[in-house]
């Protein structure tokens, strides 16, 4: 019908050609429609932008000025930030991070054996790398090395000292043995085949002893490399005992931080375990300690451990000054940890315990091979945010006397050699943008891994 | 592994093997080692307690305490109080920081988390720095920040920076205008209360109504002109019986006025801003819940921007606000216990710091304490459950 109207009108215009593309008008592209859109849209959002601009250009030129235009880079003593003996306005004084940045980082531990803290933070990013690089190989033997081999090689090295090297030979003997054993064992069957033939091979797998040493082999041989590298270091230049009292700095707030994280992972899960347990007495026991050490501030946690730890157990076996916190923090973040584990086992669907079940696993196994890697999968931003926490409240150890990072920055700006009127300012900004990377990492760490753990459930 | 023959029969499974028997084996053992591990706690510590000549019970809770507090809701002098005493100064501090703190902290929160949804793009960046600085720096470096960065540095009370309204700021904290009540003052606090029953009891009769009729009565008007007006009227009726004595300098300090001292607004000002960094993104996650559905569906009923915000989108996302925001306002409580590091004297401080110190009797102090915050946690946990009970989506 169409077609006969245009046909029947003669004087119907009907455009034979197309258009050339146009811009698209200035009111909905460009930036200053995004301006309209997104700073003027109404009056009160004018009003805002007006409010939010002020606020923006009354503090940042400022802050420029102070923190790097006006800034002091060099220098040997409080002289060069003052503002009357330098004849200009002075800003930041960098100068006071770089002359007390050793001991920042270290402490007062002994210069000549900081070597020692160097080799722990260089395995301790080579392990963190491995564990979040999403393609690193062999992630098993990363667990394993940031899990057992780190703890043990950072006691031997940052302690050091007989006992720590009595440690070490215990280590040292242990894994020996067992790749003794696994040598032993893995020539076994070869020499079974040899001498007995082919018919053979049928006894060598049912033989599940040897084949277990087939698993573990690498991490036999690996945790044999590292004690036998830690003990030619302990042997040639000696590692002499360093007390925890001269530990101090990042070095501290680290330590806290991994102790944390290592001890209240599996602990959490235990904890999230028993309290879904079937078994009441377990079950209560978990609630009564997950409910009573989130209701109580970290801080009183962390008072019980530095005066009770001390009174229950007997006199001689008194913990280390150091050793009381790491305790408490570990246990407080156990009982934060075991909430978000229950969380992941909560969201697993009934189904994957009835598939589990009814391939005959037992309870170890089923939640070992289904239920946990399933739902510490999907509470990973749960845990990250859990160890954000954590190491933010390693500050908290500052209260009880421990010299972490943030205790190291007040005790150097009650230090005359650098009192300057900017000097706090400048020490405080320098711990905040430190707490601020490690924290903001993580956070942009778990978020990343949330992306990645979403692709797959997109359709 | 092996191949299952037809002919097993199902017997009886061992003992061993009975889940039942392992269940009470495994809870007769964990039982058997948390009785051990306390029994030898116990025991130490009582030998240990001997050893260092450290009585024990509750017998301190009498004693004079010969220590002094700057903040004290309840009248507490070196002289003449007890430990007991100390111990309800610092609860009061305690809860008198936290309380205000939950409001600011909710204000705030509720502010900055609704800021980073804004169309307005320098508003939601703003908000979006706020939050990812506050969140990601240890509430004890900001107290120290605000504490010995901020309010330390600030002049002496000859030099007191002067704020509106008769306020001054000083290293000495801050002073307010003292309120004073002149003959009929009461009348105006009697007013206000008059006012805002009126006005609830006014606003449930008007939702009624509305159920019932239809018919919408100016609520903002009339509890404006009771809660507002109405003590306004009777404070000139009565011929302006309240008057303020405002801080002045005598000699080389202020007097008169109310005193807030430095390590109040530090502690108060850190925990605000920190919680409400974390009620924020609360906020921001319950408002993003709320499907877009529901927000449209009200835009084709017709109703406003205003109205749409308030009957159909600010409650639903209060569902999923509500718990986390519960454990945000205990995380605060529980934090105000950082106090101690910047000498503020609230439970922690009076009594885990200095009563512990000045006694050694660390069982009982520390124990105290955790119950008061156990408590806490407790109680508030009870009535917002509560709370989220009454608001929590009602399926069929």
């Amino acid at each position: 019908m169409t077609d006969a109207t245009t046909e029947m009108a003669p004087y119907a215009f009907v455009r034979r050609e197309t258009l050339e593309q146009q811009p698209a008008p200035l009111s909905v592209a460009g930036p200053l429609a995004w301006i309209r859109a997104h700073l003027l849209s109404s009056p009160l959002n004018i009003a805002l932008t007006l409010v939010c601009l002020y606020l923006v250009v009354d503090s940042v030129p400022g802050l420029i000025r102070f923190y790097f235009l006006d800034a002091v880079w060099t220098g040997t003593s409080r002289d060069a930030c003052l503002a009357d003996k330098v004849g200009r306005p002075v800003g930041a004084c960098w100068a006071y991070i770089a002359d007390r940045f050793q001991y920042f980082i270290y402490g007062s531990y002994p210069i000549n054996q900081r070597w020692r803290v160097n080799i722990v933070f260089v395995m301790f990013a080579l392990g963190v790398a491995w564990l979040l690089w999403t393609n690193a190989p062999k992630k098993k033997l990363g667990i394993f090395f940031f899990f057992v081999l780190l703890p043990i090689s950072a006691y031997v090295l940052l302690l050091g000292g007989p006992g720590a090297e009595r440690f070490l030979g215990f280590c040292l003997t242990v894994t020996l043995a067992l790749a003794a054993l696994y040598v032993v064992l893995s020539f076994v069957p070869q020499l079974v085949r040899f001498y007995i033939g082919e018919a053979a091979v049928g006894v060598v797998q049912a033989l599940p002893i040897w084949k277990r040493f087939f698993g573990p082999k690498q991490l036999v041989l690996f945790a044999l490399a590292i004690f036998v590298f830690l003990s030619l270091l302990a042997n040639s230049p000696g590692l002499p005992r360093v007390d925890t009292g001269l530990w101090g700095g990042m070095t501290v707030t680290f330590l806290i931080a991994a102790v944390g994280i290592v001890f209240s992972l599996p602990l959490g899960v235990v904890l999230a375990l028993g309290r879904r347990s079937r078994l009441p007495i377990i079950q209560l026991l978990s609630v009564i300690f997950i409910e009573f050490v989130r209701g109580v501030p970290l801080i009183t946690v962390l008072f019980m451990a530095n005066t009770m730890l001390p009174l229950f157990v007997p006199q001689e076996y008194s913990p280390d000054r150091l050793l009381r916190p790491l305790v408490g923090v570990a246990l407080f973040a156990a009982a934060y940890m075991a909430e978000v584990v229950r969380g992941g086992l909560q969201a697993m669907p009934k189904g994957q315990y009835e598939g589990a079940m009814s391939l005959g696993l037992g309870y170890w196994s089923m939640m070992r091979l289904i239920i946990l890697p399933q739902a510490l999968r999907i509470v990973i931003p749960g845990i990250v945010n859990t160890f954000i926490g954590l190491f933010k409240d390693t500050t908290l150890v500052t209260i009880v006397g421990i010299f972490d990072f943030l205790r190291t920055i007040e005790a150097t700006l009650v230090d005359p050699t650098w009192a300057t009127p900017t000097t706090r300012a400048t020490g405080y900004a320098f711990a905040a943008v430190f707490y601020f990377l490690c924290c903001w990492g993580m956070s942009r760490y778990s978020i990343a891994v949330e992306k990645r753990l979403a692709a797959g459930q997109k359709r | 592994m092996s191949t299952p023959s037809a002919d097993v029969k199902p017997g009886k499974a061992s003992l061993l093997y009975d889940p039942t028997i392992r269940g009470y084996f495994y809870q007769i053992l964990l039982l058997a080692v948390v009785g051990f591990v306390i029994w030898s706690a116990a025991s130490n510590a009582i030998e240990n307690l001997r050893a260092q000549k450290i009585a024990s019970g509750f017998g301190f809770w009498h004693n004079a305490a010969g220590f002094d507090v700057n903040q004290k809701l309840i009248p507490f002098s070196a002289s003449g109080s007890t430990y007991g005493q100390a111990f309800w100064v610092g609860l009061l501090n305690t809860l008198l920081v936290a309380s205000i703190g939950i409001v600011l902290a909710t204000f705030l929160g509720f502010f900055v988390g609704v800021a980073r949804l804004s169309s307005n793009w320098i508003v939601s960046k703003i908000a979006m720095i706020y939050v990812e600085v506050i969140r990601n720096v240890p509430l004890l470096l900001q107290l120290f920040f605000w504490y010995n960065a901020v309010l330390k540095p600030l002049p002496n009370p000859r030099q007191s920076i002067e704020l509106p309204a008769g306020f001054l700021l000083n290293n000495r904290g801050l002073y307010v205008p003292d309120p004073q009540f002149g003959p009929g003052g009461n009348l105006i606090i009697w007013a206000l209360l008059i006012g805002l029953v009126a006005t609830f009891v006014f606003r449930s009769w008007a939702r009624k109504q509305q159920a019932a009729t239809g018919k919408q009565y100016p609520i903002g008007l009339v509890a404006f002109g009771l809660i507002i007006v109405l003590p306004l009227l009777v404070y000139f009726a009565t011929g302006r019986p309240i008057t303020f004595v405002y801080p002045e300098l005598a000699g080389f300090n202020l007097r008169g006025g109310i005193q807030i001292f430095p390590e109040f607004v530090a502690l108060l000002v850190g925990l605000t801003t920190y919680t409400a960094g974390f009620i924020a993104e609360v906020v921001r996650a319950g408002i993003l819940a709320v499907s877009k559905g529901q927000t449209e569906a009200a835009n084709a009923l017709g109703l406003r921007a205003g109205p749409t915000l308030k009957l159909v989108v600010i409650p639903q996302a209060m569902r999923v606000i509500i718990p986390p925001l519960t454990s945000n306002y205990l995380n605060l409580t529980k934090n105000s216990s950082l106090a101690v590091a910047i000498g503020y004297p609230d439970l922690v401080q009076v009594f885990t710091g200095t009563v512990l110190n000045q006694t050694g009797q660390a069982v009982e102090v520390v124990a105290i304490t955790m119950a008061v915050y156990l408590t806490i946690s407790l109680v508030t946990s009870f009535f917002m459950n509560i709370y989220n009970k009454r608001m929590a989506l009602v399926e069929r």
